[in-house]
């Protein structure tokens, strides 16, 4: 493989795959978010304190 | 008796002949052993770094030094930590329990500015694939970039580990230099109306529970695209957790503390002692150094001209100046936005966006640094 298609390949695949996966965490994060909203252990102290 | 007397004395001159007859190049090393170490103690530039690597090159340098013979002490630092690859990582622990991912959380999308400030990286590593340097040596020299210290130096410990001594310096001193680097990219690359933008304020909507499953969701997803990275995440996502447990105190002071610190030490004499001036003075060194002055140019450039897209897309509500941030020189690169935007503005509180694109640099590169790795494999290369 020459220089050329190795840094082009690096450069699409790598940082896309950077790109991509950076996204897939965004979306991971609004997913926990959702999941465990704020409050969540609040309610949870609340229930074993009673 | 005159005669043993006589080779006695000899020996002890031999240091002396060396460096009149061979030494030219540990002389000069020994010069720049003096200057990182008056950098770091006059300066005050990433003393913690550039003291034991500015001792370990003096070390080092001092004619027919054994401390890089096998049994010499630097020797040993080196082959348990350097060659191994367990000092980077856990210093990677100690940094995992020193970052607040809070502010990445509570405003995700700022994530994108960790990918964007990543550009640099394989910008620069085009530029050294046409400098002539091999496949291998142009990763490590791209991965300056990064602005990430123990990922530059996982990275080329394995790949280039003649390039050890050039690359991890480079890279510690370039990230001391953001605050001088970035400010006149941030000028140039934005308008008066952009840089006065003022980011409305976070209010809490992160829940303990979501920091602390954060960290180990990251783990397997980084994991499963990039298995080769999965040692630099997992250790920066073991510091988190710790931390964010709560449970484990003791353990992650010792991570932020006791053995940051001895890790730190004994990582940067064996990054000292990887600079013998015959192996070191050579014209790649300049060129690694050249290139790494790029590789966090482009970087900046990148984030900022990111931030201005977002600022586009956003209907002027992002401030472009947090693209800047979006490396991993942390929390360097967010105190830089945060005083450029006062400038401008005396109003403008950007430190917490900042401190988000800042983390999200911090996963970023290391991030970069995995899938990097993982297409090489894929290629065959490694």
């Amino acid at each position: 493989m020459d220089n050329w298609t190795f840094g082009m390949t690096m450069m699409l695949v790598g940082l896309g795959g950077t790109f991509l996966t950076m996204g897939l965490l965004i979306l991971l994060m609004k997913v926990l978010k959702k999941v465990f909203p704020l409050g969540d252990n609040a309610g949870r102290h609340n229930k074993a304190g009673r | 008796m005159i005669e043993s007397i006589l080779a006695g004395l000899s020996g002890l001159l031999d240091g002396s002949r060396y460096l009149v007859s061979q030494g030219l190049p540990n002389l000069v090393m020994l010069f720049v052993a003096a200057g990182l170490i008056y950098l770091a103690i006059v300066k005050e530039v990433e003393p913690l770094l550039l003291l034991p690597i500015g001792f370990g090159c003096l070390l080092v340098n001092v004619p027919l030094s054994e401390v890089m013979d096998t049994g010499g002490i630097i020797k040993f630092f080196y082959d348990i930590g350097i060659i191994t690859e367990v000092f980077p990582l856990l210093i990677f622990v100690g940094i995992g329990a020193m970052t607040d991912f809070g502010p990445l959380l509570e405003n995700p999308k700022i994530l994108l500015f960790g990918a964007a400030g990543q550009c640099g990286i394989f910008l620069t590593l085009l530029l050294a694939l046409a400098l002539g340097f091999g496949k291998l040596e142009a990763v490590c020299i791209g991965i300056i970039g990064a602005c990430d210290g123990p990922t530059a130096i996982y990275v080329t410990t394995q790949y280039a580990p003649h390039l050890l001594g050039a690359v991890s310096v480079a890279a510690y001193s370039y990230m001391s230099l953001v605050p001088i680097i970035q400010p006149p990219i941030m000028r140039a690359l934005t308008t008066q109306a952009e840089r006065v933008v003022v980011m409305t304020t976070i209010n809490p909507t992160v829940s303990k529970t979501t920091r602390v499953v954060f960290p180990i969701v990251v783990t397997l997803i980084t994991g499963l695209i990039a298995p080769k990275g999965l040692p630099l995440m997992g250790m920066i996502m073991l510091g988190n957790l710790m931390k964010e447990s709560g449970v484990v105190a003791r353990l992650t002071g010792a991570s932020e503390n006791e053995i940051a610190n001895m890790v730190t030490l004994f990582l940067g004499l064996a990054i000292g002692g990887t600079m013998e001036g015959h192996a070191f003075l050579k014209a790649e060194t300049l060129a690694i150094f050249g290139l790494g002055f790029l590789a966090i140019c482009l970087d900046t450039v990148a984030g900022v001209l990111f931030g201005k897209l977002m600022y586009v897309l956003s209907g002027g509500k992002i401030n472009p100046l947090i693209g800047a941030a979006g490396i991993s020189a942390y929390p360097m690169a967010a105190r830089v936005v945060q005083t450029q935007g006062q400038l401008y503005n005396r109003k403008n509180f950007l430190l917490m966006h900042a401190m988000g694109a800042n983390t999200g640099g911090q996963v970023g590169s290391v991030m970069a640094a995995a899938v990097m790795l993982s297409v090489l494999k894929g290629m065959g290369l490694i």
